[in-house]
């Protein structure tokens, strides 16, 4: 159970190889409450070592659960085995592909790959992890959209796109799910530094993981149900979404 | 059949409004349809709710079912000769009170608000200003009727055959060893409705501790302190002390015959329902205790007043609790053997800067042998602090741990936030209880999130 303050005793990442995702982990980890954590993924050995990477923290007992995100049929199975140990207080959705926007011109397969995880296993997973929580009557469902998704860029309308879907599905997803005691948060972050975003331009206002990890950890006990990271985002994209698309064409990035 | 659906879904918090969960709720109408209830209960089991001012989530069961009590309101006997009240545990310690007066009689204990249910009110063994003196509410009830996990209905008392381990393990067991159906209680006499108090206002610590201890010659003694005051100030507060007034006491205050005071009014102010977020904070806190503090009478004695503004002045606000904002409030309480202990204590909250307006000291007197009951020989400081407070959750980890180490207690029916590591040093005969859980309720029927949280 989640304490007064937010505090999970036990949570899963699903895309428990994402930097993320392991960030948010330590963040709530720092309460001193957490007493099991369960990672979903894809690679197990990739799983095991961010499990490894975990060690020092006090993340309680971990577990893997093999999870394949463009097999939804398989997605049932990995959501028993994610609750099969008991309630979960914080399930974060962290998996997701950015994928490279100039070859899927060419080959829209990867633009549909990129739709598939995102937006459709997203879709997927959130709607099977909340049917577990509605059942254990409590618990908090972490979706990693993006900034990305608030304006399609012609540099990366794809993975925007899928975001945008994703965003949309857990806002609504949350307010049906008003007064079941369950709650879902919608996380956009900006340019963050990690594996996946190795190499490219940094884009203004970038952050680092554990930014979000503290972020998230914060809106847990504040409540909040959409959390911009760095929140100086919010204002900027308000700003941003309003702006002509002659203007806006022009911008870099 | 009750006019409303049986169960329906519902978002439930304590009295500090966090960590909301849902449930269903049931709120049966008599005994008869508690039973049925109770049969439909699933494997996520249930927990009886009274009042709801359970400050944490001792009253929640997120995803099972959660049992009403309000609806078993009948008062079944009062016996004036013998002193005696039987109540079902529904009935508030508001109705008790007016009930009782009417006969020349008294709660034996009665917590800072009279909107206690007497099921809640032995679910978390409540106490009052005349701890020291009477002890916690264990120590008035004769029997009581408590429906076990498997259906069945038992009467216990804490005689020996009355299955006297139930009886205990049941004062304070948070409704998780069975479901208190009605209980009798012991009255205590009185002459008038009225209560003769004394108050005295002290500029430090030491001076305080002093004249609570001096105030104990009464049968109703507290301090409130004012946290925030430091320097030679620290621990300043005011103490009252008080006794129920006699006949003759009341007829000297009064030229001819007074009216008697409503022991249960109506609330007179209300807090609306949104509250700016931060409006409890440091300067606003600060500003209030000060002009709490000077409002006080340096020194006034056998002040006439109602019942009511005695025991219970936060009842005249409705809902109270939502000065706290959206995101709601944390009580601590705790108890510790020595002076000094409070003082360290109140210096880390002093140095936190935590604005807390209701902190209230007593010294408690023997405890009672439930091993979840939380009163026993020490001084207890009761706090109420924004949740939205930064650090809070670490500030009050660190007081845990001084708790601990003194070999002092934190109140479960305040808790919303403890390290399950810590019950057993603060209940040192947790072991009892759990072996009295298994034999009376093995398959864990009896369940809350705060059972599941502290895994009790």
């Amino acid at each position: 159970m989640k304490d007064a303050f937010g505090s999970p005793q036990a949570v899963a990442v699903v895309g428990g190889t994402s930097q993320i995702g392991l960030a948010i982990c330590r963040a709530v980890a720092s309460s001193g409450r957490l007493q099991r954590l369960v990672l979903a993924g894809r690679d197990p050995s990739a799983l095991a070592a961010s499990g490894d990477s975990l060690r020092g923290w006090p993340v309680g007992e971990v577990s893997t659960v093999g999870f394949d995100a463009t097999v939804t049929t398989g997605h049932d199975e990995a959501v028993r085995e994610m609750f099969a140990g008991g309630d979960l207080d914080v399930v974060v959705l962290a998996f997701g592909v950015l994928g490279e926007q100039e070859g899927m011109l060419d080959e829209p397969e990867r633009a549909i790959h990129v739709a598939e995880v995102n937006y459709v296993a997203g879709i997927s997973m959130g709607l099977r992890v909340a049917a577990q929580l509605r059942r254990q009557g409590h618990g908090t469902l972490v979706v990693l959209s993006s900034v990305a998704a608030e304006r399609g860029r012609a540099s990366n309308f794809v993975y925007g796109s899928s975001k945008a879907g994703l965003d949309t599905f857990a806002q609504g997803l949350g307010d049906s799910l008003q007064g079941t005691g369950v709650r879902v948060m919608v996380v956009r972050p900006g340019f963050v530094r990690t594996q996946m975003t190795a190499g490219m331009a940094e884009a203004p206002f970038a952050c680092d993981a554990d930014d979000v990890g503290r972020a998230v950890a914060k809106a847990l006990r504040g409540g909040q149900e959409t959390v911009w990271v760095p929140a100086a985002l919010r204002p900027v994209m308000s700003g941003v979404r309003h702006l002509p698309r002659p203007v806006f064409r022009k911008l870099r990035a | 059949m009750p006019a409303e659906p049986a169960a329906a879904g519902r978002e439930l918090t304590g009295w500090g409004r966090t960590a909301p969960s849902s449930a269903t709720f049931a709120a049966p109408a008599s005994v008869a349809d508690l039973a049925e209830a109770l049969a439909s209960r699933g494997p996520r089991g249930a927990i009886p709710r009274g009042l709801g001012r359970s400050y944490g989530d001792s009253a929640q069961n997120a995803g099972g079912l959660v049992v009403a009590t309000a609806g078993l309101d009948r008062v079944l006997a009062v016996d004036a000769a013998a002193g005696t009240v039987t109540v079902e545990a529904g009935v508030s310690i508001g109705r008790l009170i007016r009930v009782l007066l009417g006969q020349g009689m008294f709660v034996p204990v009665t917590p800072g608000t009279r909107q206690v249910s007497i099921g809640g009110a032995v679910g978390a063994d409540v106490h009052g200003k005349n701890h020291h003196r009477d002890g916690s509410i264990g120590a008035h009830v004769e029997r009581m009727t408590v429906v076990l996990a498997d259906g069945s209905v038992r009467d216990v008392s804490p005689a020996a055959g009355d299955d006297p381990e139930l009886f205990w393990g049941t004062l304070g067991g948070l409704g998780l060893t069975g479901l208190v159906t009605a209980a009798t209680l012991r009255a205590l006499p009185v002459q008038t409705p009225w209560m003769s108090v004394d108050t005295r206002r002290v500029s430090d610590l030491d001076t305080l501790m002093a004249a609570l201890e001096d105030a104990d010659r009464r049968r109703y003694s507290v301090a409130w302190v004012d946290c925030m005051a430091g320097g030679a100030h620290a621990g300043r507060g005011i103490v009252t002390a008080a006794d129920h007034a006699t006949v003759a006491e009341v007829a000297e205050h009064r030229r001819g015959p007074g009216q008697a005071p409503d022991p249960d009014p109506a609330p007179r102010l209300a807090v609306p329902g949104w509250i700016p977020p931060g409006l409890l904070n440091r300067v606003s806190v600060a500003a209030f205790n000060q002009a709490w503090y000077l409002h006080a009478p340096r020194q006034r004695t056998g002040e006439l007043q109602s019942t009511a503004t005695f025991f219970h002045p936060l009842d005249g606000v409705q809902a109270w609790n939502r000065l706290y904002g959206r995101a709601g409030m944390v009580q601590y309480q705790c108890v510790v053997p020595g002076p000094d202990t409070v003082a360290d204590l109140l210096a880390q909250l002093r140095q936190a800067g935590a604005p807390s307006f209701l902190a209230v000291l007593k010294k408690f007197g023997p405890g009672n042998p439930g091993p979840l009951s939380f009163p026993r020989p020490g001084w207890t400081l009761a706090l109420d602090l924004p949740a939205a407070m930064p650090e809070l959750p670490q500030l009050l980890d660190r007081l845990d741990e001084t708790v601990a180490d003194v070999g002092g207690s934190v109140y479960l029916a305040k808790d919303s936030r403890m390290r399950p590591e810590l019950l057993a040093t603060y209940y040192p005969r947790l072991d009892a209880w759990h072996q009295l859980r298994d034999r009376v309720d093995p398959d864990r029927r009896w369940q809350s999130d705060q059972s599941r949280r502290l895994s009790l």
